[in-house]
């Protein structure tokens, strides 16, 4: 009962292919309540592919398959009568390049969730919203007098700030994010890293990232993937001061990756 | 070494000058017909060519007031029909199309587009003059409809082609259902390039004059509705012109130029949608 409380995120036996390519293997992990876990490994890992597993972001492509099950607050994602659209408003997701909707405004980036997933609400209460995703974003301070301006005015790394706001907006109870700061320089970089600290206290947050310093800066939990196999899960300050495996060491000691 | 670095900047300036040259060649036509029609139009252009109903010949004065509101007519009712159609197909085959099936309505859209305009009269001239028993407005609009679709249909589906996948992507993870996100997100991205293509392909069909011989076929006075024949203005010009007397030659030539400003001011919308905002950072 304990466990089914503070795991948001239950994955077990996870594997899945591209075609006759298999990219995960047997992949077992839960993700705790609040948390910020980080997936760390280099490139070609299956990291990228393990995160959009969460969010069903693979139903898509042609090709793809996975078996396993992956049970998110006691559902089944890929469970018959699960329906993957209103999954996906539990569980957000910010990708590597900031992508916010070209002509809409930095307003309407962030309300736009909100208003086609059907919510109905006053105009005030919409204002809140946005606001208050902002707020959470860190941007509200540098967007508040520009909310009419089109999103993608923005600098890169406030662009991405400005996805954070629009996945949240919709409260989500996961947020995915698929190495959020790769396109960004070091100091958009550093804001970012800030806010996903500040966001772990209430958010379960699960990061994707090829960088080591970042996923020892940011993350409670450190999950590392070698070839499609989770090599060890850890807390953080485990993984990166005396991991269990050899693999994990060489790759944090910087003999490969 | 020198020579070698001459040469090149010989070739560079060449090249450069015949592009350019190539470049004002193309553009030169537009000038000197647009000049051309000026000059020789300038007799009958009056504010009377505006208001006027033609007069007979010999009587002078009269304009072609009936043909612009024709031309608007039948264009209007053209494109209320043929936008909606339009967009849809071309948002199927951007955003769903996959298979025999699409390739299929792709190549029938391809060749539609490559049909002879005078074809898309006789079609007009088969299926609804014939059996309607007269000509209308009806069917000149659906003979330039046959052209003005197939034109919005390829430049819809190729402005949402230009919209990245990411856009979806994100629509997608927010949990925005698919037609939401084609139509608030995908089509609304493309929006401006969607509206400058139909803008251009309405140019197109304002000055078509075949498809409209034997379906709308013109007329002298004001038409008050939809069921026969009406009055456009590239059939007056081609009438006009074809006559054996001056004083309607002058009046083609200034009803080209009535034309000619009519597509050249969409053409002007067109650019005003395209033109991306400035912002100051």
């Amino acid at each position: 009962m304990e466990n089914m409380n503070n795991d948001v995120l239950k994955i077990s036996g996870l594997s899945a292919w591209f075609g006759s390519n298999q990219v995960l293997r047997n992949i077992a992990m839960n993700i705790g309540r609040n948390t910020v876990t980080s997936i760390m490994g280099p490139s070609g890992c299956g990291k990228s592919t393990f995160i959009r597993c969460i969010n069903r972001m693979h139903d898509l492509t042609p090709g793809f398959r996975l078996s396993g099950s992956l049970v998110y607050e006691g559902t089944d994602i890929y469970g018959e009568r699960v329906d993957p659209v209103a999954l996906r408003r539990k569980i957000g997701m910010v990708f590597q390049q900031p992508n916010p909707f070209p002509r809409m405004s930095i307003f309407e980036n962030v309300a736009v969730g909100l208003k086609l997933n059907g919510m109905k609400m006053p105009k005030s209460e919409l204002a809140g919203r946005v606001e208050k995703s902002l707020r959470m974003a860190a941007l509200w301070n540098e967007a508040k007098d520009h909310l009419s301006r089109p999103g993608t005015s923005l600098s890169g790394g406030q662009q991405q700030r400005l996805c954070i706001a629009r996945a949240l907006a919709v409260e989500p109870g996961i947020l995915l994010m698929d190495e959020p700061c790769s396109a960004l320089d070091p100091v958009s970089t550093g804001k970012i890293e800030e806010l996903i600290e500040d966001l772990g206290e209430k958010y379960t947050i699960v990061v994707v990232t090829h960088n080591m310093q970042q996923a020892a800066r940011i993350s409670d939990f450190v999950a590392f993937f070698l070839m499609g196999d989770l090599i060890e899960l850890d807390r953080s300050a485990k993984i990166f001061t005396n991991p269990s495996d050899k693999r994990t060491e060489e790759y944090i000691t910087g003999r490969f990756g | 070494m020198e020579s070698i670095a001459f040469r090149r900047k010989v070739a560079d300036r060449t090249m450069k000058l015949l592009f350019l040259i190539a470049a004002i060649l193309v553009v030169a036509p537009l000038f000197l017909i647009f000049a051309d029609l000026l000059w020789k139009g300038a007799k009958e252009l009056k504010w009377s060519l505006l208001t006027d109903l033609p007069h007979p010949v010999g009587e002078p004065g009269g304009g072609i007031a009936n043909g612009i509101a024709g031309t608007l007519t039948i264009s209007g009712l053209a494109m209320a029909a043929g936008v909606p159609i339009a967009v849809m197909t071309g948002i199927y085959l951007a955003e769903y199309g996959k298979g025999w099936l699409a390739s299929t309505v792709r190549f029938c859209v391809d060749t539609l587009a490559g049909v002879p305009s005078i074809i898309m009269g006789i079609f007009g001239y088969v299926l609804i003059v014939l059996p309607m028993k007269r000509f209308s407005a009806w069917a000149g609009a659906a003979a330039l409809a046959m052209i003005f679709i197939p034109i919005v249909i390829r430049t819809t589906e190729e402005m949402l082609r230009t919209v990245p996948h990411s856009v979806r992507e994100a629509a997608l993870a927010l949990g925005i259902e698919r037609w939401k996100a084609t139509l608030f997100i995908t089509v609304r991205t493309a929006w401006s390039g969607i509206v400058t293509g139909i803008l251009l392909a309405m140019a197109r069909i304002l000055g078509e004059t075949a498809p409209l011989l034997f379906t709308a076929l013109g007329n002298q006075f004001w038409q008050s509705h939809l069921d026969g024949p009406i009055a456009a203005v590239p059939l007056q010009v081609f009438t006009y012109a074809i006559s054996p007397y001056d004083d309607w030659h002058d009046k083609a030539w200034a009803g080209a130029v009535v034309l000619i400003l009519m597509v050249l001011s969409i053409s002007m919308a067109a650019r005003f949608f395209t033109r991306e905002k400035k912002w100051k950072t």
